[in-house]
């Protein structure tokens, strides 16, 4: 890895971390109402990110086949160019639920590798929730996206298409 | 070089549309419109996989008496239409293909603007010159 991209690299997650601050800053940090609100500002800053960017990164890709087609797409090409790894594991049951495991997420890796800090682990996944259901609605398919971490910094995704 | 050039969202209604001034534009709105039907049979015929081209470009769509249509789908689903005059037969695939191109880029320029809504009709300068530079040049 050249200086580039790691001033690259530290630069998003910098931004990110400033993100979260400031979005919490100006929320307030009391109750749990204000605590939703933020998230779901995180999650819609995501969305419009994720968005923008699938647009860029399938402009030079072959048209997907299916739904599975874009799930390995996002875990592999978006999760690369994003998060600079793959996806360490996706699973689904065929029935629209798809879970993403990354067992080393690069926006919390460099909290905690432990329980230490687990209750803020929320806010630091937000963004990239948005991120996944904003490219997959640009792609064309509805869904809810919600993360779990019990261990630091390993973290799931779970993805649940909205059939229309 | 291109009669009409169109921008078509995912739900099929039109983002962007410019045609020549000096013809009827209500004749492009149509042609374009009725395209779009075109589009969705490839699309899904597409899917069968029976020869697996899997192409953003659609190529021809069809040819009326003096135009022709071509179609190009990004994955995002917006479909770009254009309407080429038939009597230039000088336009080969491949530079059609290459303007479909350039369109997709400029599109996406679009896209990742903060100031652009996704879903809204496009507006952009920056966009209208890539479209003018693939346009007849009104005599």
């Amino acid at each position: 890895m050249n200086k580039q991209d790691m001033a690259d690299e530290a630069l998003f997650l910098l931004l990110h971390n400033e993100v979260i601050s400031c979005v919490y800053k100006a929320g307030g940090d009391q109750g749990d109402a204000e605590n939703g609100k933020c998230i779901t500002k995180l999650e819609n800053m995501g969305f419009r990110v994720g968005q923008g960017l699938i647009e860029r990164f399938t402009k030079d890709t072959a048209r997907f086949k299916d739904e599975l087609d874009i799930m390995k797409f996002v875990c592999k090409d978006f999760w690369t160019t994003v998060f600079k790894k793959q996806i360490d594991n996706l699973r689904t049951n065929h029935q629209g639920i798809y879970v993403l495991q990354d067992n080393k997420f690069r926006l919390i890796t460099q909290m905690s590798a432990g329980k230490q800090y687990l209750e803020h682990a929320p806010k630091y996944l937000a963004f990239s929730c948005g991120l996944i259901r904003g490219g997959l609605s640009n792609l064309g398919i509805k869904s809810i996206v919600t993360a779990e971490v019990s261990v630091m910094p390993a973290c799931k995704f779970q993805v649940m298409i909205q059939k229309l | 070089m291109a009669v009409c050039v169109a921008v078509i969202a995912k739900e099929n209604y039109p983002l962007y549309i410019r045609s020549t001034p000096t013809e009827n534009q209500l004749k492009f709105h149509y042609t374009v419109h009725t395209s779009l039907d075109v589009v969705d049979e490839k699309i899904s015929a597409m899917g069968k996989a029976v020869m697996d081209q899997r192409e953003l470009y659609l190529g021809l769509l069809y040819p009326t008496e003096d135009y022709k249509v071509y179609g190009y789908v990004t994955n995002s689903k917006v479909k770009f239409v254009m309407v080429v005059d038939s009597s230039n037969t000088s336009l080969r695939d491949n530079e059609i293909r290459s303007m479909f191109r350039k369109l997709h880029n400029s599109y996406t320029d679009v896209m990742c603007n903060p100031f652009y809504n996704p879903g809204d009709p496009i507006q952009s300068r920056a966009f209208d010159n890539t479209v003018t530079s693939m346009m007849v040049p009104a005599c």
